[in-house]
């Protein structure tokens, strides 16, 4: 915000380099998939979304407990910036699923219960934000927005348990390096780290930007100069 | 603990007693379903086969919309007028509020099944063929399913602008599993379950039941949080 170069813009270039590189792995470099040949490509970027959501939630849930607890602006700032990476990495992953689902499964959509339970995931949370801009006040909004993500997060195990508990549907078994072509997996890995080095620095940028529109407000304290855990710090 | 249980039924009284004696707000949430049944036979061909096999979804829908007017009145007559300051300085337990209200919302919602189940059988042309006790047993599960997150989201909704918007919001995607579970094991139970001794309803109200766990124990511990200003 003043002008002065954060740190998490190291983190943030980092991750925009290496979904560069996994990008041009999975497109360009990796022998096509067996099952779906090119078209299988677009899961190099839909797996490691589906994961930093999944994660980026599990994050807010953490921060939801621990704003609750200390009930400041700081962490009300990192909370409901992880709601909105969330929210946004969900809706992506939707999209990245229609687009992929439409050449190789012929539909735009199913009732497949995991992307049944994701779009229930992406308007749990999305409930969320519309709760927390009717929220008046600061210790109505933190308190609201830390217990409805807290009720949200409920789904989030259901999201990623339903392909044991159920019928897979389009989605397959939880894999692992061991159900995975070796020749895959640095461009898999390479996405996974990428999103959460990006989910990571927009959190940052989104809770900076949380804190300076409440200190416009209030004249409150100067933004913490790190990540999330720092910006925690910040007492309200 | 004697303590808390007397604050539960103190609450749980006081709505319950509301509802009777305020007869018009029970007498329009139950008409508002009815008309929601009513209005549900017109979305599908009207060879009453297609009814037939969707009245579990139809009957749980209205109940769910009914659910979200009983909830609304709950907790404005608790913001008129401050009401809940006063529950709050009696001093009332949060939790015990909790509970006597979404017991009190339960029971409501029991109470409405009474009018909407017999209305969907008749206008649907279906019956009971399962067990009639699993049938009680899947409305009143269900009903507390849709009323545990129900009251703490109109805890807050009740004080929030638009909160018309917002309580249907955050609690339709909410209890989607709960209705899921609700409309499999009444779809069951109305057709007939073929599974030995009836086990596929049995397992969908299990399922039901394990929700019902999770949201009434997770929303009875974060209600305090929600109302404490």
């Amino acid at each position: 915000m003043s002008g002065s170069f954060e740190k998490e813009h190291i983190v943030g270039g980092l991750g925009a380099l290496m979904l560069l590189s996994g990008c041009v792995l999975g497109l360009f470099v990796v022998p096509p998939m067996v099952n779906f040949g090119d078209l299988g490509r677009p899961l190099f970027i839909h797996v490691p979304t589906a994961w930093s959501s999944l994660l980026v939630f599990t994050v807010a849930f953490v921060l939801a407990l621990g704003a609750i607890r200390k009930r400041s602006r700081g962490w009300d700032a990192a909370l409901a910036s992880s709601v909105e990476v969330g929210v946004f990495l969900t809706a992506l992953l939707l999209f990245q699923g229609m687009f992929w689902a439409r050449p190789t499964q012929n539909f735009w959509w199913t009732w497949d219960p995991r992307l049944t339970l994701s779009a229930v995931m992406f308007v749990s949370f999305a409930g969320v934000l519309s709760l927390r801009s009717f929220a008046e006040g600061l210790h109505r909004r933190i308190m609201w927005t830390a217990v409805s993500t807290i009720i949200a997060y409920i789904n989030v195990p259901l999201v990623y348990f339903i392909v044991k508990i159920t019928d897979r549907g389009i989605h397959q078994e939880h894999s692992s390096p061991q159900t995975v072509s070796d020749v895959y997996h640095l461009a898999l890995r390479l996405n996974a780290f990428a999103m959460l080095f990006l989910a990571y620095w927009f959190i940052a940028r989104r809770a900076r930007l949380h804190l300076a529109s409440q200190d416009g407000a209030d004249a409150g304290p100067p933004v913490a100069p790190d990540g999330p855990e720092l910006i925690a710090g910040v007492e309200g | 603990m004697t303590a808390l249980m007397a604050q539960i039924w103190g609450v749980f009284r006081k709505d319950v007693l509301l509802d009777l004696r305020s007869g018009g707000r029970l007498t329009a949430v139950a008409f508002f379903a009815g008309m929601t049944l009513l209005l549900f036979s017109f979305a599908a061909p009207p060879d009453g086969l297609s009814l037939g096999l969707n009245a579990a979804g139809y009957l749980w829908l209205a109940l769910l919309l009914a659910s979200v007017l009983a909830l609304g009145e709950s907790f404005r007559i608790e913001v008129e007028d401050e009401a809940l300051e006063g529950l709050r300085l009696l001093p009332v337990d949060p939790m015990a509020l909790y509970y006597g209200k979404a017991l009190a919302t339960t029971a409501l919602l029991v109470g409405l099944c009474v009018f909407v189940l017999p209305g969907a059988l008749v206008l649907y042309g279906v019956a009971i063929k399962g067990s009639w006790l699993k049938m009680v047993a899947t409305l009143i599960l269900g009903c507390a399913g849709l009323a545990a997150p129900g009251t703490l989201y109109s805890a807050m909704t009740s004080r929030a602008r638009g909160q018309d918007v917002l309580l249907p919001l955050l609690l339709f995607p909410l209890v989607i599993p709960v209705l899921v579970s609700s409309v499999k094991a009444t779809s069951l139970l109305l057709h007939g379950d073929i599974n030995p001794g009836g086990s596929a309803s049995s397992s969908h109200l299990a399922l039901l039941l394990c929700f019902d766990v999770v949201y009434w124990s997770v929303c009875g511990l974060l209600f305090g949080k929600v109302i404490d200003e």
